[in-house]
């Protein structure tokens, strides 16, 4: 009887992780994108909730879960549209830019909540994407995308270029690749990335969107990129530590440690890898500097 | 004597320039969230009037107001300094988090002490561990070069989940989701005590304090040797190595003063407004907030003080306009638009392109007449 115990809770600790982990990827997916461009991505949660809102919305108004994944594509792409504006045309300060969407994003939401549902907190049910097997659509979705990152980013010619705009520039636009183009496509891509990790959340794991819902997700995808040392392969498995992190928290109860400090680790880990720890984590070198052609 | 005065002038465009932009910025996202309250039926007069009337309409109202500006003010100088010295602590939020619960020990530890001593070693016990969070950032920099937003960002969770451990486990109010309340001899003095006009209001000595350390971060940040080298890191950090400066030092010192303010303010909120601290499910706000602060306030201490008066007016002012029928997320949205005008620079940029293309068709159209 206690192994059949023991196996349940595996089972139950396991499909958990995979589910926790499932927006994480796509958000990390998306910060891998823009940052191997060189532009910091600090917005991914704020277009991750935007991404959680659309999806509900445009299901809501057509009846149709695909009519919302299509909603949380097209407004994740506008505000990476907006980041890459701000951040190559106006060469803003990038970090700056990604806290004010997030600040946006946030009562935009809640904004439009009240307005469209008439209450504050969370909206009616809509439909979503039930599981097929174990898990939903965006599940599968998630580690296809690792793969094909991977793919475009390592084995295609643009990929080489998207690196070469993120490493150095200056050398890339003598080779006569465009900088400020490759950044552009990056950053709208990580804009889609993010809001289909949103449209996970919100028509994916649940019906709805609520308040608050992303609850710091964003943050947690841009550490596990970090920990993945900017490689969507690395990424998808820090995705999925997190996500175990996260999944412990259901027999949280069952364990000998403070929760608290289960609810840390995943931070206090990240802190390790960054700093050199657990092997160094670097970056690609022109992430977060705006590019000014012909200076020198 | 000629040049002086021109020289003079010349500060002045310079100082009205830096002020100009801003307000211009600030002008234009009022308009855009006017814009946008209109397109939903509503009138945008109504909503502005709600926001003076709900933030300033009598003494209660204005010192609610400055009871949220004092935080803002210590938060905006914490991220200003940092920028300062060309360092973003996005990690106020979890050193005003520290300030807090360090701040509610002292107050509830050292209770028996006399009321001076006690509110004054509380303040400066949170201010000190806030100083401390900061620096462990600053000094990780310093020493393995990790970069100081993402272990910013980490230590913020950290900090959040170690004050819910304390809160729930070591402090905790037996039965309830916060700590145990402060002495009252830990409580800072309120104005209402004195002042029958601010009875209905918590406002309290800390925004006085909040003043003088603004005023103080001004002097050090312009009128000291020490300032003058974490400028000078901030400005070019390879000019300053050569020019004999510690960059190393003074990035670990702009973070201790970073953590000081951020700490000092949560210490004060914890003080003078809370009496305690709860078990937080999310951020409080008050450090991410002080980013937008920083930035409207030209990151300057001075420019820090206004700024958070103009954010503290549309917190405030948000729920008298909730009465009237518009959504208080207009002003979150108001505030998201301040600061990517500000943050892009959008006036400055698009007046001196403008400039640029006017010059151009004049001196081509000289050109044509040549």
């Amino acid at each position: 009887m206690e192994n059949v115990g023991i196996m349940t809770i595996i089972t139950i600790v396991f499909t958990a992780t995979i589910r926790s982990a499932t927006p994480l990827i796509f958000a990390s997916l998306g910060g891998n994108f823009s940052e191997k461009s060189g532009v910091v991505n600090i917005g991914l949660e704020g277009i991750m909730t935007v991404g959680a809102f659309s999806a509900v919305f445009f299901s809501y108004k057509t009846g149709s879960p695909w009519a919302g994944l299509l909603g949380a594509i097209v407004v994740g792409a506008l505000f990476g549209l907006l980041l890459a504006f701000l951040s190559i045309n106006f060469k803003a300060n990038q970090v700056v830019v990604g806290v004010a969407i997030n600040i946006l994003a946030a009562s935009l939401t809640t904004f439009l909540l009240v307005e469209i549902w008439g209450r504050p907190g969370q909206t009616d049910n809509v439909n979503y994407f039930q599981a097929w097997g174990p898990f939903n659509l965006f599940t599968y979705l998630a580690f296809v995308m690792v793969a094909v990152s991977y793919y475009i980013i390592y084995k295609t010619p643009f990929g080489l270029r998207i690196r070469a705009v993120g490493e150095h520039p200056r050398a890339a636009d003598t080779l006569g690749v465009n900088v400020y183009w490759i950044r552009y496509v990056c950053v709208t891509i990580s804009g889609i990335l993010a809001g289909i990790g949103g449209a996970s959340l919100s028509i994916g794991s649940l019906s709805l969107f609520k308040e608050g819902m992303v609850a710091g997700k964003g943050f947690i995808a841009l550490a596990a990129l970090i920990f993945g040392k900017w490689n969507p392969v690395g990424a998808a498995l820090a995705c999925l530590f997190f996500g175990f992190a996260d999944a412990l928290q259901t027999v949280a109860a069952d364990l000998p440690v403070p929760k608290e400090f289960l609810f840390a680790l995943p931070y206090i880990l990240t802190m390790l890898a960054v700093s050199g720890f657990i092997g160094k984590s670097v970056g690609p070198s022109a992430s977060g500097i705006p590019y000014e052609k012909g200076e020198r | 004597m000629e040049t002086r005065m021109s020289e003079f002038k010349e500060d002045v465009v310079k100082a009205l320039k830096e002020i100009a932009y801003p307000l211009i910025a600030i002008i234009i996202s009022f308009v855009v969230g006017g814009i946008l309250v209109a397109s939903f039926g509503k009138d945008p007069l109504v909503a502005y009037k709600a926001l003076i009337k709900g933030s300033m309409g009598d003494f209660n109202k204005f010192g609610e107001t400055l009871v949220t500006v004092t935080p803002l003010i210590l938060t905006g100088l914490s991220i200003a300094f940092g920028f300062r010295c060309g360092l973003f602590n996005i990690g106020a939020e979890g050193q005003f988090i520290i300030g807090s619960i360090t701040a509610v020990w002292a107050g509830w530890a050292l209770a028996g002490l006399p009321a001076i001593l006690h509110v004054t070693l509380a303040l400066l016990i949170g201010a000190f561990a806030g100083g401390l969070w900061g620096g462990f950032v600053g000094w990780l920099k310093a020493k393995v070069g990790s970069h100081e937003v993402i272990n910013g960002i980490m230590m913020n969770y950290v900090a959040m989940y170690l004050s819910n451990y304390i809160v729930m486990n070591m402090m905790n109010e037996p039965e309830k989701a916060y700590s145990v309340g402060i002495a009252d001899t830990a409580k800072l003095w309120r104005f209402a005590e004195a002042f029958s006009q601010f009875k209905h209001s918590r406002l309290s000595v800390g925004i006085i304090i909040a003043l003088a350390v603004a005023i103080a971060a001004y002097y050090l940040l312009n009128k000291t040797v020490q300032g003058y080298e974490i400028r000078a890191v901030g400005f070019n950090p390879h000019a300053a190595e050569y020019g004999g400066i510690n960059v190393k030092k003074n990035v670990v010192l702009a973070m201790i003063y970073s953590g000081l303010f951020a700490g000092l303010a949560g210490s004060i909120m914890a003080l003078g407004i809370q009496y305690r601290v709860n078990n937080l499910f999310g951020f409080t706000g008050y450090g991410l907030d002080g980013i937008a602060v920083s930035l409207v306030g030209g990151n300057h201490p001075l420019g820090v003080i206004l700024s958070a008066l103009l954010f503290g007016i549309l917190q405030k002012g948000g729920p008298l306009m909730q009465i009237q029928g518009i959504p208080k997320e207009v002003v979150g949205i108001i505030q998201g638009i301040i600061i990517l005008f500000v943050a892009a620079n959008f006036v400055k940029v698009t007046f001196e392109s403008f400039k640029v293309k006017r010059d151009l068709r004049r001196s081509a159209v000289k050109g044509g007449v040549e």
